[in-house]
């Protein structure tokens, strides 16, 4: 196995589409270097992201924030702007594994490795994340909830990278919230994740809502219906039950060692609920971007 | 001199927290642990195993593998002896030679998934992987049973046709590989006397010890039939013995040297690589390296037997209990021994019954075979127990700790397993729970909290020690047991005591095999004990011949001579200036030279240890989550040598209890296949799950030790399983049977799925 540590993307890219199907990129490796190890994944060349400026380091802007897709937990975690601005992001990303795990896992490596379990997913879903990928073919921005096929798999082409994911300044009003359910507190996997981003009127409405659920199918998913029980309406008991409900429906886990089908369904509804409950307490005393949250 | 057992008063180290002697070497990572030996020339072995619960050999061909460049030696079950039927006792679990050759390498037959078939030796990790390929094992697939239900239908598939009884004679063929049934009274007739009578039925599921440390080893045969095994176990005579036993070698030709040992918890007190890399390092010429994988640790090494309970428990309505009986199955694994006699044993211990009785079964199934953990056998039967125990009292509206101390065992009671108990603590174990802030706190909703107790045996069996004086008056002291909780500090704080010198001038080293006497494992709570013990005996030895040197130098008549503070004195004439004992080693070559002395015996007088837990739980109604929220655990360790080390072995074994409470259980699929060998999907507690673990010591002297000392390993983990069923069942209003206590089952009982 050889290791590269490319220096710009085209040179990245360029490595890639040499060496095809055998070459794999690597961001922290958290992911990549465990499948080494069990043999899930033989490649014969490891293309080291983390060298190349493009994937790397954040910026904040008014017009949003650009996070590198190779940029650590830990990196993301000390943003200061970014988790007034998205604390569920930051929070479903500050998830990830341990202290150690923290100092290098990434965001690019969390969608890519394409876990339907991957705990920023669902909040990146529900935040309305966009990422940038750049391949041979040249560049795109996708979606987020676009980049997942299944377990394992990506729609990304042959030798096409995630360069950064974008999110904008949130508008007034906004909150977002990140929950899992795992049996212990840390180094496990999501049994069920629910990510809920919001947007409230003045009146207290609910103007917008992005829900999104993980480990409940073969890829993360967004919940339109369940987004819908609480648009253009007061977020009340009734309409969160009404969330909590279109959630466990959209939910098609499978029965497995981790949890079982009826289990993952039910705390669907109640996890998605509680982001909802969460996103709502951060949405409520209106904030303005870029000043400390009280 | 004196024989005294040692009071308060006169201690300077026992009761202190000095600094053990092995700890900077372990934090700094310098420690050598099993898979930190090598040697010239070595080969790296793997291990072909099977990827069915249960087939017939037809053949092996192993010419490809051996072909393979690099390959240097491979064994299968036909290159080892065949091994009579004959009883072996490792300390903690029964079990018999043949069956412990067959589990190291499978003779024409395979019995669980994982299971050895072959070894290979090769120049690397890898061309040894790659041979591993190479070898064709034709299989003949027979059906499999993988619960003890079905493993005693009477259609079930025969783990094994051959089972041969104590007496070596030839079974009925089932898969009942034994039946144990202990107790007193008449429990049946003494029901109908009982004003209460509640019968209840309980699982529990295989979990694993979780040592951190894989099984590891090198092994060296040289050309004169020497063989010298590097390795961490429980036990380095345990080790020689199996291997020569197994390998049909005179123990005087192997030599056994002792790793570190990174967690046994009776995990580490048989073998499965050794015999291997021997018998590949006599075939290759060359010294053999073998290190297991996490994933090999759980398909092939010994869990806790899965279990199923039945108690049955009859009261009075004053509270006093008239009868117990209890039915406990235990899945052996693959090969009979699983801890179902301790179990019954302890099952019923904690209490004053007129009438008792307990029925074990040991059920073979298609699975690893299991293995000793930590009280073996016991904390699934308080689990059991301590949940009727807790129903009753709330039928009863008794106070659940009163309920126990009206019924608590004590001095002179009759116990359910045999003998007349001798001193023991479990009523003052009961008072200090009773008596602490935990047990009164205030509670929130959702939030309950649970009490049980529990009892373990401790053990003496057979322990060696030397301790010699050095030159400059400092002592050595050589024990021959591995070092996992902390004993180098203890037994060198006991040494200090009986010389009357400072902690620091006592070096512990553990022995090999050749260098100091035979002792038994690392187990049953017994190094400060009995190892102990031996300790105190040789040191006394010594201290006899330094009274009798300073006679010599002093020609007084040996009788006068007192030993006291390090020092040799004659109390009755103080013109006579007291010896020192750096003075007395000093000249020991003019007074008959070297001092030293050695002490070996079957240790007698173990005391029984008793523990009692509190613990609080909240739970999520929503989710099922439990989350342990503050956790007392109360024990009598006799004495405490070192304080910080009871402790440490109480908090440890209330985590691994509530481990097992809470989330762990192998999971197999319906082929038999292991789906969760690993600590990711083999959910072992982490430090962020748990809030610290108060432990409270109670010293109730056990009479038959020079300390007092109890043994204090195993019985902690004894009442965790029930403290947290009978937390839950404060929090929720549900009293569940059945383990793991995992979010989903929770939920599912809280509020079933429609
Ligand atoms: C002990 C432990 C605990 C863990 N706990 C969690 C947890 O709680 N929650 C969770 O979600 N995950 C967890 N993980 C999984 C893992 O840490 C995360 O998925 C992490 O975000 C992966 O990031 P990485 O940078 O290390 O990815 P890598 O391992 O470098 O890569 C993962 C995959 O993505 C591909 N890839 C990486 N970057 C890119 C890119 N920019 N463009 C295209 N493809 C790319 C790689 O080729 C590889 O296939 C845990 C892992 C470990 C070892």
């Amino acid at each position: 196995m050889e290791y590269a540590a490319p220096r710009s993307l085209d040179e990245a890219i360029g490595l890639l589409s040499q060496v095809g199907v055998d070459a794999r990129p690597m961001a922290g490796g958290t992911d990549l270097l465990v499948q080494l190890r069990t043999g899930t994944r033989r490649p014969k060349l490891l293309v080291d992201l983390k060298q190349i400026p493009g994937l790397c380091g954040i910026d904040c802007g008014s017009q949003g924030f650009r996070i590198g897709a190779a940029v650590s937990g830990a990196e993301i975690g000390e943003c200061l702007p970014l988790r007034e601005a998205w604390p569920g992001v930051v929070e479903a990303t500050e998830l990830i594994g341990s202290t150690q795990i923290q100092g290098r896992a990434s965001l690019g490596g969390n969608l890519c490795n394409a876990s339907p379990a991957a705990d920023s997913v669902p909040a990146l879903i529900a935040a309305g994340a966009v990422c940038t990928v750049i391949g041979p073919g040249g560049r795109r921005e996708v979606p987020v909830e676009e980049v997942v096929r299944g377990p394992g798999e990506t729609t990304l082409s042959e030798a096409e990278i995630v360069v950064d994911f974008r999110l904008p300044q949130p508008q007034e009003g906004t909150g977002d919230a990140y929950q899992r359910m795992i049996p212990r507190t840390e180094m496990d996997i999501a049994i069920v994740g629910a990510g809920v981003s919001l947007r409230l009127a003045e009146s207290g409405e609910c103007l917008a809502c992005r829900v999104a659920l993980g480990a409940v199918a073969a890829r993360p998913i967004r919940v339109d219906a369940a987004a819908e029980a609480l648009i253009d309406r007061r977020p009340d008991a009734a309409a969160l039950g009404e969330l909590a409900a279109q959630a466990s429906a959209a939910a098609d886990p499978i029965d497995d060692k981790r949890g079982t089908r009826a289990y993952r369904s039910r705390v669907a509804g109640v996890l998605a609920r509680r982001a909802a409950e969460m996103a709502l307490r951060r949405a409520g005393p209106r904030r303005v971007a870029g000043s400390p949250a009280s | 001199m004196t024989q005294k057992t040692r009071d308060d008063q006169t201690l300077k180290w026992v009761g202190t927290r000095p600094i053990r002697p092995d700890g900077v070497e372990k934090v700094t990572g310098r420690a050598r642990y099993g898979a930190d030996f090598a040697r010239p020339d070595m080969l790296w072995a793997k291990v072909l195993r099977s990827p069915h619960a249960h087939a017939r050999i037809r053949s092996i061909d192993v010419r490809e593998a051996l072909a393979l460049d690099g390959v240097k030696a491979i064994v299968t079950g036909d290159d080892l002896p065949e091994i009579a039927s004959e009883q072996a006792f490792v300390g903690e679990e029964p079990t018999d030679y043949r069956m412990m050759s067959q589990n190291v390498l499978a003779r024409g037959k395979v019995g669980y998934v994982g299971h050895a078939i072959a070894a290979v030796a090769a120049t690397t990790s890898a061309v040894a992987e790659e041979a591993l390929g190479l070898i064709e094992v034709d299989y003949e697939i027979l059906p499999h049973v993988l619960d003890a239900v079905s493993a005693i239908a009477p259609d079930a598939p025969l783990v094994h046709d051959d089972l041969c009884d104590r007496k070596g004679e030839k079974k009925a063929p089932s898969n009942i590989a034994n039946e144990v049934e202990m107790g007193h009274g008449d429990p049946e007739a003494a029901f109908a006397s009982a004003d209460f009578v509640i019968d209840r039925s309980f699982t529990t599921q295989a979990v694993h010890q979780g040592y951190i440390e894989p099984h590891a080893c090198l092994a060296e045969a040289g050309p004169d039939g020497q063989v010298t095994i590097w390795c961490s176990s429980q036990g380095q005579f345990m080790i020689r013995g199996y291997t020569a036993k197994l390998l049909g070698l005179d123990l005087a030709q192997v030599r056994v040297v002792p790793a570190e040992i990174g967690g046994g918890f009776g995990g580490k007190t048989t073998v499965y690589l050794e015999p291997l890399a021997v018998a590949l390092s006599q075939r290759s010429g060359r010294p053999v390296k073998m290190v297991m994988s996490r994933e090999e640790v759980f398909r092939a090494t010994g869990p806790a037997s899965a279990s199923r309970i039945r108690v049955k428990i009859g009261a009075t309505r004053a509270g006093n209990f008239v009868a117990g009986e209890a039915w406990l199955d235990y899945e052996a694994g693959a090969f009979p021994g699983s801890s179902v006699a301790a179990g019954s044993m302890t099952i019923f211990a904690p209490y004053a019954f007129e009438h008792a009785r307990s029925h074990g079964r040991d059920i073979l199934v298609n699975k690893p075979k299991s293995a000793a953990y930590r009280a073996p056998g016991a904390p699934m039967a308080a689990f059991a127990v301590e949940s009727v125990v807790d129903d009753l009292a709330r039928q009863l509206e008794i106070d659940p700790i009163d309920l126990r101390l009206q019924n608590a065992a004590q001095e002179g009671v009759q116990s359910s397993f045999g003998p007349r108990y001798k001193r023991i603590g479990f009523v003052e174990t009961l008072e200090a729970a009773q008596a602490h802030p935990h047990y009164d706190a205030p509670l929130k909703a959702n939030q309950g909290r649970g009490v049980a107790a529990g009892m373990w045996f401790n053990a003496g069996l057979q322990s060696s020690a030397a301790v010699m004086v050095n030159a400059d008056g400092s002592i050595s002291v050589i024990s021959g047991n591995p070092d996992i909780g902390g004993s180098r500090a203890s037994l060198a704080m006991m040494a200090a005591e009986e010389f009357g010198i400072a902690y620091e001038k006592v070096g512990v080293r553990i022995g090999d095999t050749a260098s100091v006497g035979y002792n038994d494992v690392t187990g049953g709570s017994r190094v400060t004990l009995a190892t102990g013990k031996m300790v105190v005996e040789a040191s006394r030895q010594v201290i006899a011949q330094l009274c009798e040197r300073a006679a010599k130098v002093w020609d007084v008549d040996v009788e006068r001579v007192q030993w006291a503070d390090g020092k040799a004195t004659v109390p009755d004439d103080d013109t006579i200036k007291p010896l020192g004992l750096a003075e007395i080693a000093t000249g020991a070559g003019r007074t008959g030279g070297p001092i030293q002395a050695s002490a070996s015996g079957s240790v007698r007088g173990v005391g029984m240890s008793f523990a009692v837990h509190l613990c609080d739980v909240e739970v999520d109604p929503e989710t099922g989550k439990v989350d342990v929220i503050r956790y007392t655990a109360f024990q009598d360790a006799g004495r405490a040598i070192h304080p910080s080390y009871v402790e440490g072995q109480i908090q440890g074994g209330a985590v691994q209890g509530i481990g097992w409470a809470l989330n762990e259980a192998y999971v197999f699929d319906e082929s038999g296949r292991l789906e969760n060998p690993g600590f990711l999907d083999y959910r072992m507690p982490v430090a962020s799950d748990l809030p610290m673990i108060d432990a409270v010591i109670i010293e109730v002297a056990n009479p038959d030790h020079p300390y007092g000392v109890r043994g204090v390993g195993e019985a902690p983990i004894v009442p965790p399983i029930p403290a947290v069923a009978n937390a839950v069942r404060a929090a929720t209003g549900v009293r569940f049977s059945d383990l793991p206590l995992s979010p989903p089952r929770v939920l599912d009982a809280l509020d079933p799925a429609s």
